[in-house]
């Protein structure tokens, strides 16, 4: 299959932007699957754990794609096991660590509502390979979406235990949304060309559902201040490292081992 | 095998008719909407095959398990094609597909109302109706209740009757 020429003509921004999707998705999976067989009820451990399944499934989609656009051979695996942490381009929301399950729902329910929006841009992508891509991982995150959405609301909108944890969940992991909409001149090469939605354009409609859901959930939406970022261009948190060790161990230690 | 021996295209949807999927075994893969194609190629059968959800985990054990199946037919030559657009959606599972799920406990997901899942949630949010009506695979009730969205597989939230009391599955629409 051909690479789509890309304004940069080399493919090296369309690379950039499916290794922020994969690991988006990559790292955010990694986490939840942290709660299997942690979960406060079996449902909810079931939950996480499809949610999880979902997300490395797709993580094998944009990560396959990313290695095919590269050209040098690497495969999904290769990418995930055998980049360092300044080599991934997750956000840095995603690597906060589970925290309280009302946390791990935060976080999923301020990703969630984000995924949807940007998928559902992509899948009319210039790229058609991307646009396929997701097409399909808009319909499951269409389901996380609900499901977090629902439980934000339940738990918010809760007794004055869950009420507190779910606002400082918020108040905590606000700072960490702004990065989702900052772009860079990759971005803005890959929007011009019709290949990405511009991060900035996507505020609007992510705005509409996290307020809408946060009132419904009676909590107070924190104010627009600092944002923490660095993720995107592969500056990571103390957390990063900690996750790689655990998600990588297998493939460092025996080199090249298969199942 | 010679040109002129090769098994027609019917007769290979014919077998694959017969290979089960492997986490609900009374459906066939082909009930099941996910062969897309089949075709020769010279002397060599592509079988295309698109994935239910990204990471469903049976999707290797179904490639394998047609392998089988094909190569015990006689199928020399075999090579197998992801497909991924058009995305696969539970409304391409057959008729008869539905009925066996049903008969085996499973509630068959609502006809045609897997276009866009998200927009049917929201629409049913805003109506007051919180889930389209499942009816009870045991006894017919349609008095039953969502458990969790998401159950033993992915592709199945989990349900409870009201009337007789039992747990069940539901292959949700995607």
């Amino acid at each position: 299959m051909s690479v789509t020429p890309t304004p940069s003509g080399d493919g090296t921004v369309l690379f950039e932007f499916l290794q922020r999707m994969g690991d988006n998705a990559l790292i955010l999976g990694h986490r939840l699957s942290e709660w299997c067989g942690h979960a406060p009820a079996l449902e909810e451990d079931i939950a996480l754990a499809n949610t999880a399944l979902d997300l490395i499934g797709q993580t094998q989609l944009w990560l396959g794609l990313a290695g095919e656009v590269e050209g040098k051979g690497r495969t999904a695996d290769n990418l995930a096991y055998l980049r360092d942490a300044t080599e991934f381009r997750n956000v840095l929301l995603v690597e906060r660590p589970n925290g309280d399950f009302g946390k791990t729902l935060m976080r999923q329910f301020l990703f969630d509502a984000w995924h949807l929006v940007i998928l559902q841009a992509l899948r009319s992508a210039a790229d058609k390979r991307i646009a396929d891509i997701a097409e399909k991982a808009a319909k499951e995150v269409a389901y996380h979406l609900d499901r977090s959405r629902d439980l934000i609301v339940r738990l918010g909108d809760g007794t004055a235990e869950s009420h507190r944890r779910m606002q400082e969940a918020l108040d905590e992991l606000w700072p960490y949304t702004g990065e989702l909409f900052i772009g860079d001149t990759g971005d803005a090469e890959l929007a011009a060309a019709g290949i990405i939605p511009a991060p900035e354009s996507l505020k609007g409609a992510w705005d509409d559902v996290v307020g809408e859901t946060l009132a419904e959930a009676t909590l107070k939406k924190p104010a627009d201040g600092y944002m923490h970022k660095g993720g995107k261009r592969g500056v990571h948190t103390e957390h990063m490292g900690f996750i790689l060790a655990e998600m990588q161990f297998l493939q460092r230690a025996y080199p090249c081992a298969t199942w | 095998m010679a040109t002129a021996t090769l098994p027609s295209t019917a007769e290979i949807w014919h077998w694959l008719d017969e290979v089960p999927d492997p986490e609900i075994p009374v459906i066939s893969v082909v009930d099941l909407g996910i062969i897309r194609a089949v075709r020769w190629e010279g002397e060599t059968l592509v079988v295309t095959v698109t994935p239910t959800y990204s990471g469903c985990p049976a999707t290797a054990v179904i490639n394998l398990d047609i392998e089988q199946t094909l190569r015990e037919k006689g199928v020399a030559k075999l090579r197998f094609e992801r497909r991924l657009s058009p995305a696969w959606t539970t409304d391409w599972i057959s008729a008869e597909g539905r009925e066996k799920l049903r008969r085996y406990g499973i509630a068959p997901p609502v006809d045609g109302a897997a276009s866009d899942a998200m927009l049917r949630q929201r629409s049913a949010r805003l109506s007051g109706r919180s889930d389209p009506i499942i009816a009870c695979p045991q006894c017919g009730s349609t008095k039953t209740e969502k458990i969790s969205q998401f159950g033993s597989t992915p592709c199945k939230a989990s349900y409870r009757c009201t009337d007789c009391l039992e747990p069940f599955d539901y292959f949700k629409c995607i």
